[in-house]
């Protein structure tokens, strides 16, 4: 086995990435882990670079990081809209009313 | 009072105590990890596994890359199931809210504007050259069909005005397009030459480009619409008359 500088980045890759894993289960703050998650799929895509496995890291580069986020941050923000006890679909209704009376009224 | 201050404590103190629920997932993790481990150091060091098999049939297989030789050729099959999982999703998607756009302008700045200007056709042209490239270096379907998803993503998050106004057809068409020409390439194969994505020799290569940009410019439409969140404005299933409903003629 030959230890280079690269060991060494790998050991800190490795390092960063359950510490990064670590604290996204950890935080109470969902929009926190979210942000935490994609810092964590573009790690996840170096190390699969350094795996020599170059097709696996474009789609988690693109894939993980570049797509799961906004999903997730758009899932959340719509998750936010909604008032308690109440479904989704009416949310997204009832703003569209909201936005139509306002519209009138302007 | 005393049961709010009580709340926040327990939440406070949750990750701190284990009750006998967290410490048997915990039991089970460390038998998962411990296993896992031994599996992988017990791995012999230097086996090929199947690479050299692949590096046998690589000429076979009418492309240069032996990822994407495994994946639309030897094992094109599970591909393919991955593109219909992909259009089963939008239609999870699409069956349960419509999409929420505003419906009005977005202040957007110059520069924002500037960048998707200048960064759409760029990502078109990155994806083009992923699904080029996937027959002889790392890319393919799914890396360029995702780079074209994230352009989608850009221009909705831009909020244009022109993204709801989409007709629900023309992107229904592009959604199964992929998928649709996969599985017609698939039965082509079957009678052609007895295999389920058998293609003949000579034109394995053709075949494989043709189905990778179909699938790319599909996979790159279902993304963008599962980000979108919902069918588009124009597709309302519950006022349209059921006989003329076209989604089971597009949706079998």
């Amino acid at each position: 086995m030959i230890y280079s500088i690269l060991t060494l980045f790998d050991i800190i890759l490795i390092l960063t990435m359950l510490w990064l894993a670590w604290c996204l289960l950890n935080t109470e703050d969902i929009f926190k882990a979210v942000v935490l998650f994609i810092s964590f799929g573009l790690l996840m895509a170096l190390a699969w670079v350094r795996m020599r496995a170059p097709d696996v890291a474009l789609a988690e580069a693109a894939l993980g990081a570049g797509l799961t986020g906004p999903l997730f941050l758009s899932a959340l923000r719509r998750m936010n809209r909604t008032r308690k006890g109440e479904r989704r679909l009416d949310s997204d209704e009832n703003r569209e009313k909201e936005h139509k009376a306002n519209q009138e009224q302007g | 009072m005393k049961t709010e201050k009580k709340s926040i404590r327990r939440i406070r103190n949750r990750g701190k105590r284990l009750d006998a629920w967290q410490l048997l997932l915990l039991f089970l993790l460390l038998c998962l990890t411990t296993v896992l481990g031994t599996i992988i150091w017990t791995m012999p060091e230097n086996t090929s596994g199947l690479t050299d098999a692949v590096a046998r049939l690589q000429e076979q297989s009418g492309v240069e890359s032996p990822v994407t030789a495994v994946l639309l050729n030897f094992r094109g099959y599970d591909t393919l199931l991955e593109v219909m999982v992909l259009l089963l999703a939008v239609i999870g998607a699409w069956s349960l809210a419509k999409a929420p756009f505003s419906g009005q302008a977005a202040d957007t700045g110059p520069v924002q504007m500037g960048v998707v200007r200048l960064l759409v056709p760029l990502m078109f042209l990155v994806a083009a050259y992923l699904v080029w490239q996937g027959s002889h270096l790392a890319g393919g379907a799914f890396q360029g069909g995702a780079i074209l998803g994230a352009a989608g993503v850009l221009l909705l998050v831009t909020e244009l005005l022109f993204l709801p106004a989409i007709p629900a057809l023309p992107l229904r068409i592009g959604l199964v397009f992929g998928p649709l020409l996969f599985v017609v390439i698939a039965l082509f194969c079957l009678c052609l030459t007895g295999h389920l994505l058998g293609y003949p020799e000579q034109a394995a290569g053709g075949l494989i480009l043709l189905i990778e940009t179909a699938c790319a410019i599909s996979i790159g439409l279902t993304l963008a619409s599962l980000f979108a969140g919902g069918h588009p404005e124009d597709d309302h299933p519950q006022s349209v008359n059921p006989t003329e409903h076209s989604d089971k003629e597009e949706w079998p």
